[in-house]
């Protein structure tokens, strides 16, 4: 039996926020494995913490306690905090991030907003992805068109794209459908459900949609903070 | 791949009028600036121009005030003093003299000059020793007086273009009703004497009834000489002033400092003011885009990338804006130049306006490091940005 490659790894994770006086446990000692190649869908009501937790793990805040690895990497851990300096290059180096209202850049065309994270930084060997990426993903025939000659689901698929560019171990997707109509949002998981299948990225992805969150293989469900649930 | 310059460039496309109308702002400054600078420095240079060529360094007036002495001899004017021609012989023995020019300035009102009237300057000359001493001038047409006591005038190239005479014309001299034939029309030389009416000594001392008096002695010293000791010694002459027309320039200049400084001032205001403009735009702009910003820290962008890409965007205003500046400023010089001239009480002959490259090159760094700085604390702000406060839209702006 093959062993599987552990890709992100938490342990008691935990977030607080302070509100005024008082203080909001967002995500409550939380831990988790997620391998190389899983398709991981979070669902849960509204508050639940699904965000909050997404965004530990794309290293985009510090966790209160507890520790987190990528790889056999240790990111957080030991009360350990990381400047944002050393957070971007973290994530630079390992995820690709899709959100519900895709953040094109509106001045920048279609190729030019999936480049865009290369100007910043690039990977060896991913000068040819974008044009590679367009084509995947369908939308090769918009790629002078600015965001807004585009629909929604195009603007997804431009997004993926963008995030994809510099060739990510994980991509984090928060919300990926909830701009999109139901035709759409199938579309659109059916694309991460491909990227997972053929390049073996690990997905996680954050939904309210039942439906769509039984497309991935894992499934983990919170309520007020925790994991209440694996499948 | 897209660069970084282009990003910032599209994104200063995304509210057009915005970015125009701080760039016109810059435009302006950089526009007021080229053209006082230009003016502290061609003013100089015409007056120095002016000076260099009367030809002489020396001038002995009869006594009187030297300013009103200088004014006469720059600008033409009344409430004139006479001395006595035979003082000459005195100074020509002197060793640092190298050449001299008696001169006789008379001024008479001409009722048809301008709207109401105004002073038309005759200058009473020797030709010979005259042209000695300005051998630059060159003649349109025609040449020098036929005769020392000839009816006869040599007219400046703008008294020529007034009056619209030609060689061969008559013109009439006002009060006295004494005509004159021309026979020669200066070319112009930038300076007083393109305005100036010029008659044989002789001919003019006999129509203003002062036969051996003269207004002006004009002295060219020899090479490197000081003319400290001749002047001691000219000192001693009775009832004369000397006028070195090196301290005529520096009184001028203090006389000119004041307005100096006042549009000096008043560019560094309008720099001032165009990069607060800079400063609003570009900090509105990032607040605008304050989602945007966190979403490119998200896909890699480090805050020093942030930092710079804000920081092209105000190089490119404040390029753009300081090039428009210069072109302005040359197009314009002569609409400048005009408008210095109505309010300045003395202004030189030739352009007052005098923009070089290395004076547009200093205009443009200058204006771009204003404006650099300018753009610190906006692109420092949006490099602190953090992306998830962006994302949430809870920024503490």
């Amino acid at each position: 039996m093959s062993q599987k490659i552990i890709s992100i790894a938490a342990t008691n994770l935990t977030k607080i926020y302070a509100r005024g006086n008082e203080e909001i446990i967002s995500v409550n000692n939380v831990s988790f494995l997620i391998n190389k190649g899983d398709f991981v869908s979070i669902i849960g009501p509204s508050g639940s913490g699904k965000t909050t937790l997404i965004n530990l793990l794309g290293c985009l805040d510090n966790p209160t306690s507890g520790e987190l690895c990528l790889g056999d990497r240790p990111i957080f851990g030991n009360e350990k905090r990381l400047s944002e300096r050393e957070l971007t290059k973290i994530r630079r180096e390992t995820f690709g991030y899709i959100f519900q209202n895709f953040y094109l850049i509106p001045t920048l065309t279609v190729m030019e907003n999936v480049m865009l994270p290369l100007t910043f930084y690039h990977k060896p060997g991913t000068e040819h992805e974008p044009v590679k990426l367009l084509k995947l993903l369908g939308i090769d025939h918009r790629k002078d068109h600015l965001p807004s000659q585009i629909s929604g689901g195009e603007m997804q698929r431009v997004a993926i794209a963008r995030a994809m560019v510099n060739m990510p171990d994980i991509l984090l997707a928060d919300e990926p459908t909830g701009n999109l109509d139901t035709k759409r949002s199938a579309e659109i998981v059916h694309v991460l459900q491909e990227l997972n299948k053929t390049v073996g990225l690990t997905v996680v992805m954050v939904t309210h949609n039942q439906e769509l969150a039984r497309q991935a293989n894992r499934m983990f469900e919170m309520r007020d903070g925790q994991i209440s649930q694996v499948e | 791949m897209i660069t970084k310059f282009q990003v910032a460039y599209k994104n200063l496309l995304r509210k057009r009028i915005r970015s125009l109308l701080t760039l016109i702002g810059i435009a302006l400054s950089s526009w007021v600036l080229v053209s006082l600078l230009g003016f502290n420095r061609g003013y100089e240079a015409s007056l120095n121009k002016d000076i260099d060529n009367m030809g002489f360094q020396l001038m002995i007036m009869a006594k009187g005030c030297p300013y009103e002495a200088a004014t006469l001899m720059l600008k033409g004017g009344t409430g004139l003093r006479y001395m006595k021609e035979s003082i000459m012989a005195d100074i020509t023995k002197e060793p640092e003299v190298e050449k001299i020019t008696p001169i006789l300035m008379s001024a008479v009102f001409d009722p048809n000059k301008g709207e109401s009237g105004g002073i038309a300057g005759y200058f009473g000359i020797e030709s010979k020793s005259f042209a000695e001493l300005k051998p630059f001038l060159k003649f349109r047409q025609g040449g020098w007086f036929t005769d020392a006591n000839a009816y006869e005038t040599v007219m400046g190239f703008e008294a020529a273009e007034l009056e619209q005479r030609e060689v061969g014309d008559m013109i009439l001299m006002p009060e006295k009703n004494v005509k004159f034939k021309v026979v020669g029309i200066l070319e112009r030389t930038g300076t007083q004497d393109d305005g100036t009416i010029f008659v044989p000594l002789k001919t003019l001392q006999k129509v203003f009834g002062k036969p051996d008096d003269i207004t002006t002695i004009g002295i060219k010293l020899k090479k490197g000489v000081d003319s400290t000791r001749l002047e001691e010694k000219l000192y001693q002459l009775p009832d004369v002033q000397i006028v070195s027309l090196e301290q005529v320039k520096q009184t001028i200049m203090k006389l000119i400092s004041t307005a100096k400084v006042m549009v000096l001032s008043i560019a560094i205001i309008a720099i001032m003011i165009a990069m607060v403009g800079v400063v609003n735009t570009i900090l509105t702009s990032v607040w605008e885009r304050f989602q945007e910003i966190g979403i490119l820290k998200t896909i890699g962008a480090m805050p020093w990338d942030i930092f710079k890409l804000i920081w092209i965007e105000t190089l490119i205003l404040c390029t753009a804006g300081g090039i428009l500046g210069v072109i302005l400023a040359l197009i314009l010089s002569g609409v400048t130049d005009m408008a210095m001239r109505s309010v300045l009480p003395y202004a030189p002959g030739g352009g007052l306006v005098l923009i070089d490259l290395k004076l547009v090159l200093v205009t443009l760094v200058g204006i771009i490091c204003i404006g650099l700085l300018s753009g610190i604390y906006p692109a420092w702000k949006a490099g602190r940005i953090r992306p998830l406060e962006a994302i949430r839209g809870e920024a503490g702006r």
